[in-house]
């Protein structure tokens, strides 16, 4: 088990129990924990409603071509944006700090 | 006006699969859809993916399920709407259900089926503070008929395929046109990218790399202008008469939302066995519905179509009964019996 914040889209802040051992990733985490993330691709890098800000500087797997292309797509992109399904939870994980960004229309 | 049996909304695997279900019980169907082409999400979203838990078939791409689904209902001839939207329902004085799309087509039938999935595909709209106040003057996000840009100056957003395809098609017919993505690489087929820089290089194509549009100008009559986020030139300002972003489709559930059915945020609430909604009558089926130990699979979609229609049956021949038959009793030639006596 490792901790992971997340700030919601209401701006308050939230510290999860993260299983390093279930293949799990954000997006999977996210809506076990029940925050609004739809995750409509299952998690396939296809539909970017699972788009994350990293605000540590914790290390993270790099990104994806597929990845990149999707969030080439998404709206509300900056320097710090992820796709949540893309990163798997690993032990290097702990303390990574997110905030989930808005949901686009 | 048209007149069927059941009105199935939605192309996806699991309307197209009711059609087969339906005709076998000599019902007849038509689909509508948004998408210019059957599939659903499929097609959409994911048709060059293996699908490897449709029974009988190992793995099977995405795209090939949707051919072969409408190879089997083929037989039974069903009718497509496609390109439109179904918008309003209203029971006739006859008792039937009616369908009006958002093209005006009107189609009557005794039984509505949902086959909605996550909801009607719609253009992702980028997030720009008064992009709505000038849909339809001056902003489109689809271009349906390329003759109203000619000689116009448009604008088109966006880096994927259909941002490329339409720049290289308009390039001919509109006096200019710019091309704005927010980043340095395209994605799309590697032809139309190098077709495209060939027309920037050129000079015909007015191409703006790393930059946005962050905002819409005009007045009562109309868009004016675009002021544009560069990162080699900072903001600036563009004059043109049609900005056209294309960032791709996402479901939306739309204005099946206000026909009164009980929805929960997983789906439309259905009862069990027959997928029935808590309007007689109309049913839902595959992605759009919820019920206790809804899993979203095709297969599950398969199953609930199959025992859906049994139900739809008795609505249109109330007097009738059923008789249940294998299509291997019924062979190629019952098949084919049964679709020619629609
Ligand atoms: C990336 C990805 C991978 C997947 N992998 C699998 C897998 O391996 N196995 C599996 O079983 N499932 C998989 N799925 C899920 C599967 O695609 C869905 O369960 C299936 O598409 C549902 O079919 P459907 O016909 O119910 O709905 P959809 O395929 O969503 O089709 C619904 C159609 O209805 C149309 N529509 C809705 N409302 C309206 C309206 N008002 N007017 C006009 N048209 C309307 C939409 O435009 C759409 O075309 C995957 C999904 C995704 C996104
Ligand atoms: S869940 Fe679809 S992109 Fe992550």
């Amino acid at each position: 088990m490792i901790q992971i914040n997340i700030v919601d889209r209401e701006g308050v802040e939230h510290t999860l129990e993260a299983p390093t051992d279930m293949h799990m990733n954000i997006m999977e985490l996210c809506k076990a924990y029940e925050f609004p993330v739809k995750g409509t691709c299952g998690g396939m890098a296809m539909c970017s409603t699972c788009h994350v800000y990293v605000l540590s500087d914790t290390p993270l797997p790099e990104m994806g071509a597929e990845e990149e292309e999707m969030l080439d797509q998404a709206f509300f992109v900056d320097a710090r944006s992820r796709l949540g399904c893309q990163l798997m939870i690993n032990e290097a994980m702990d303390g990574l700090q997110l905030q989930l960004a808005p949901e686009s229309d | 006006m048209i007149q069927t049996d059941l009105i199935i909304i939605g192309a996806g695997p699991v309307g197209l699969f009711t059609v087969f279900e339906a005709g076998l019980l000599k019902l007849r169907c038509h689909l509508i859809d948004i998408l210019p082409q059957p599939g659903g999400q499929l097609n959409e979203i994911y048709p060059k993916k293996p699908i490897y838990d449709i029974p009988g078939l190992p793995s099977i791409l995405a795209k090939d399920l949707t051919t072969n689904l409408l190879e089997q209902i083929q037989p039974f001839d069903p009718g497509f709407s496609l390109g439109e939207r179904a918008e309003t329902l209203e029971k006739t004085d006859e008792g039937e259900w009616q369908i009006t799309t958002n093209e005006g087509t009107v189609v009557r039938g005794k039984v509505v089926v949902l086959a909605a999935g996550l909801g009607s595909f719609e253009p992702r709209k980028p997030p720009i503070p008064g992009l709505p106040r000038f849909e339809g003057k001056g902003v489109d996000y689809f271009v349906k008929d390329p003759e109203k840009y000619r000689d116009k100056d448009i604008l088109i957003a966006g880096g994927g395929d259909s941002a490329l395809d339409w720049t290289l098609d308009l390039v001919d017919i509109a006096r200019s046109v710019t091309l704005v993505h927010r980043r340095t690489e395209f994605r799309g087929a590697p032809d139309s990218i190098e077709k495209m820089l060939k027309l920037a290089e050129a000079g015909r194509v007015n191409l703006r790399r790393n930059a946005q549009v962050t905002d819409v100008l005009g007045d009562d009559d109309g868009l004016k202008q675009v002021i544009i986020s560069s990162e080699e030139f900072g903001e600036f300002g563009q004059d043109i008469d049609y900005f056209i972003p294309l960032f791709g489709l996402t479901p939306k559930l739309g204005p099946i939302e206000n026909w009164g059915l009980e929805t929960t945020k997983e789906g439309i609430r259905v009862s069990l066995p027959y997928y029935e909604t808590n309007v007689p009558g109309i049913f839902a089926v595959g992605d759009s519905n919820t019920y206790e130990g809804k899993l979203k699979l095709i297969l599950c979609g398969f199953h609930e179509a199959t025992l859906m229609v049994q139900r739809a049956f008795q609505y249109i021949h109330p007097d009738k009964k059923l008789s249940f038959k294998y299509t291997t009793v019924m062979g190629e030639q019952g098949l084919l019996q049964k679709a020619q006596s629609l």
